[in-house]
């Protein structure tokens, strides 16, 4: 059921550039209590389960980060994080105060809605390929941050509970080690683990990973995987702490390990499939009977709590140096109330903290709060972001009116900046379009003519003069989105000729199929030059090895082209084993080629032979 | 013979070494080795240096400039030498530079090929196979030469090197070696060199 929903919704909100978030959501909400009543009760369940999701992406993000990497964003975690935290804990407080709630409330609900939801502020920029940039790393700075201080939040809320009688009344379903010890041994209890998870991590995990896989049993890793994330997420659930923040932990851990790459695409589909359900739930678990009781209540809430945490974010990305398109997305993207909300509400309501009217109302918002953000990243996208083009347009008029440019450049990234400054050393002028408003920036500066935005829009390709142009170089660094692009510019400008990166061979066929004919393949050049200097180095001749280098890169390619033949393209492997059996046939179609000095040019042996016969006969 | 005791003066010799496939030519390799490690002489293996054919000029006019004789030592191909050799000429020899009015970087220096070829001395006459001699077969390095108002030096020749044994072959070795120091020394005055038609008979007439 959640599956069909999901399938049904989700291409489709894509298709309508939506984003799959909003997909979920929609779905969650359409078989919803509220609409066709598909789930009613056991949504609760549900969300519980597919907060699994979440601490899959997290284990997923810890795997991506390694240690040193954390530590060099320890400024951005800390200042950013903390004064966001802070910052909209104190204005939300202030306003709760106002409306006629107690200090004590106040302040809980403060800590409360100043957490973002990670599991739809990481998915979206994901989703739109911004994770690596200045608003990626930030928003995840923050969100990282309020996973922290989840803990001490939730040290702090029994503190806050003043009707004494009734807190002493609730532990009894939660089944938490720390529960009733003295504060220090609490103390002790959580680092106890937190060390646990590091050194399990570096002693214990890796040693049992290369263990199992010598088995080559591919599900036994898989099924290890698994384990290695519950088990932190019962541990850390256990002890009080956030299982999110445990997983993540471990995942910076393995960064370093030579699994790393296999266990991210074992864990990627439980990911993807967890955190689809949990999206559906939140969507699902909408009160809209609540909603339409107390429709104005709600709606102030609503608007209020984005409107702070909009402002708070807008406010600090000023201060952290980011520009100012960039800082909408990182403030809308964190506008909502997060998934830790539902954890933190309950306990308030445990701890007779917050009364139940007041939760309910809370659950409301902050449900529709994560429901709105997909709306409200898109309503940035459609009316604020394209001001900013505007204007930044306006200011240099020159560039618009006669140039046009007979290259564009998609991608200023590695690949595509060589390219580009190539050509520039040489006169030739081309327009550039990227997704990442700082490099904008920079080559605005440095007067290049550049276009922001995804490169697969058919506006933004007829603005960058895709029309009169006559050649386009695809150089972006997802293949997903340059595909899209190549789908667009071949059925809106089919006189362009492209020439199109490639990250691989598997890639390569795809873009075979799509009908490209200028493919590059961005390490095989790189590759082939240190096998020449390596052969050279073994004494071979330098101009014997480049030739033999660029017979083998014809053959290289003519194999390409035959092995596009006779793949099945419909076949689905992951990533990891797509790659290994690709080689394996690439190896096998490798025996027995004569690659090697295919030529007998220079060669004097035929001559040689020639004219001892000669000798012989006069 | 002057200066058989105290040489005059010692001339730098500059080989230009042109082979796109070293490793089948057993005749050049003889050649190359015998050159290899004589004080005075810088070899200068071109395909090994430019193997993507793009000459690095400044470094090259700057050889030529150092040095006082020139040798292209490379195989006969197609009555001229490899392709790279005429590139190093295209590019190197710069109007202004080696020819033209103000072209006097090589006004005065020596240069000769040293070269081998499949062909014999019998086939490269009038009246042989190829219907030339192997002076009419050199002219275009020879113009070269005088063009750049260079003494152009007869050749040195390795003849008939499919039908060469390696005793054979390791004899124009010992030559080739012999002339090189001859010519950084001094050793042989023009009226020697003049008259002979390849460099080899400076040997052979003695």
């Amino acid at each position: 059921m959640y599956l069909a929903a999901a399938v049904v919704f989700v291409p489709f909100a894509r298709k309508l550039g939506l984003g799959s978030v909003l997909g979920y959501l929609v779905a969650g909400i359409v078989i919803g209590p509220y609409l066709l009543g598909f789930i009613g009760e056991e949504g609760q369940d549900l969300m519980h389960f597919a907060e699994f999701g979440v601490v899959m992406m997290l284990f997923l993000i810890g795997l991506e980060l390694e240690p040193d990497t954390l530590w060099r964003m320890r400024k951005s975690i800390v200042g950013l994080g903390g004064l966001q935290l802070i910052l909209t804990t104190i204005l939300v407080s202030l306003i709760a105060r106002s409306f006629e709630y107690s200090w004590s409330e106040s302040l809980v609900l403060g800590m409360i809605l100043s957490m973002s939801s990670t599991a739809i502020a990481l998915q979206t920029l994901s989703e739109k390929g911004l994770m690596k940039t200045g608003t990626g790393q930030r928003a995840f700075a923050v969100l990282l941050f309020q996973d922290i201080a989840v803990i001490p939040i939730l040290a702090i809320l029994p503190l806050l509970a003043t009707n004494v009688i009734a807190a002493t009344t609730t532990d009894t379903h939660t089944l938490n080690w720390v529960d009733g010890k003295p504060g220090w041994l609490k103390a002790l209890i959580v680092f106890g683990s937190i060390a646990g998870i590091i050194a399990a991590g570096r002693f214990l995990i890796r040693p049992l990973l290369r263990i199992v896989a010598k088995t080559r049993a591919r599900e036994m890793f898989t099924s290890f995987a698994l384990l290695i994330i519950v088990g932190i997420a019962v541990l850390m659930s256990k002890v009080g702490l956030s299982s999110a923040l445990g997983a993540f932990l471990a995942g910076v851990v393995l960064a370093n390990s030579e699994y790393r790459h296999e266990l991210e695409s074992d864990i990627e589909p439980f990911k993807g499939l967890l955190l689809g359900l949990f999206f559906i739930a939140v969507g699902a678990s909408v009160d809209f009977h609540y909603i339409m009781q107390h429709p104005l209540q709600i709606l102030i809430w609503l608007l209020m709590i984005m409107t702070i945490k909009s402002l708070v974010l807008l406010v600090l990305g000023r201060f952290f140096n980011l520009s100012l398109d960039q800082n909408f997305i990182f403030s809308f993207t964190l506008s909502q109330v997060g998934e830790f909300a539902f954890v933190l509400l309950s306990f308030a309501l445990q701890q007779n903290i917050l009364s139940g009217e007041t939760v309910n109302l809370m659950v409301a918002v902050v449900a529709t709060s994560m429901a709105m953000t997909p709306l409200v990243i898109l309503l940035n996208e459609k009316l604020i972001l394209p001001r900013f083009a505007k204007k930044e347009e306006e200011e240099k008029p020159a560039d618009e009116i006669d140039e046009r440019n007979q290259v564009i450049i998609a991608g200023f990234g590695h690949f595509g900046n060589t390219i580009g400054r190539l050509l520039r050393a040489n006169k030739i002028s081309a327009t550039y379009l990227d997704i990442d408003s700082d490099r904008v920036e920079l080559l605005r500066r440095m007067g290049f003519k550049v276009f922001y935005g995804d490169a697969s829009r058919e506006d933004l390709l007829r603005s960058a003069g895709a029309e009169h142009a006559r050649v386009i170089v695809i150089a972006i660094d997802s293949p997903e989105r340059r595909l899209a692009m190549i789908e667009t510019i071949k059925k809106h400008f089919p006189n362009l000729h492209m020439f199109v990166r490639a990250t691989n061979r598997y890639d390569s066929y795809d873009l075979m199929n799509a009908g490209v004919l200028h493919i590059y393949r961005e390490t095989i050049d790189t590759s082939l030059r240190v096998g020449v200097d390596v052969m050279s180095l073994l004494g071979i001749r330098k101009y014997t090895a480049q030739r033999l280098a660029r017979t083998f890169f014809k053959y290289d390619e003519e194999n390409l082209k035959k092995l596009s033949s006779i793949r099945d393209p419909d076949e689905y492997l992951s990533e990891a084993k797509k790659y290994i059996e690709e080689i394996e046939v690439v190896l096998q179609s490798d025996v027995g080629k004569p690659i090697l000095d295919q030529d007998e040019s220079w060669d004097p042996d035929s001559l040689r032979r020639e004219a001892i016969e000669n000798a012989n006969h006069g | 013979m002057n200066g058989l005791n105290q040489p005059k003066k010692m001339n730098k010799i500059l080989i230009l070494f042109a082979h796109p496939a070293l490793e089948k030519s057993r005749s050049q390799r003889v050649l190359l080795k015998s050159a290899e490690k004589l004080e005075g002489v810088t070899i200068n293996d071109l395909y090994e240096s430019y193997p993507d054919f793009d000459v690095d000029i400044h470094r090259e006019q700057k050889l030529l400039s150092d040095h006082d004789i020139i040798v292209w030592q490379h195989p006969l191909y197609w009555y001229s030498g490899p392709a790279l050799l005429k590139q190093w000429m295209d590019l190197v020899l710069e109007h202004g530079w080696a020819y033209g009015k103000d072209g006097r970087a090589l006004k005065g220096k020596r240069v000769f090929n040293a070269f081998s070829s499949g062909g014999g001395k019998d086939a490269y006459a009038a009246s042989g196979m190829q219907h030339c001699t192997i002076s009419q077969v050199l002219m275009p390095f020879q113009r070269t030469a005088e063009l750049c108002r260079m003494a152009y030096l007869p050749p040195f020749w390795v003849q008939g090197t499919h039908r060469l044994d390696t005793q054979e072959l390791n004899e124009y070795g010992r030559l080739y070696r012999k002339l090189l120091i001859g010519l950084r020394d001094d050793y042989y005055s023009a009226g020697e060199i003049e008259p002979v038609d390849c460099l080899n008979d400076l040997f052979t007439k003695n």
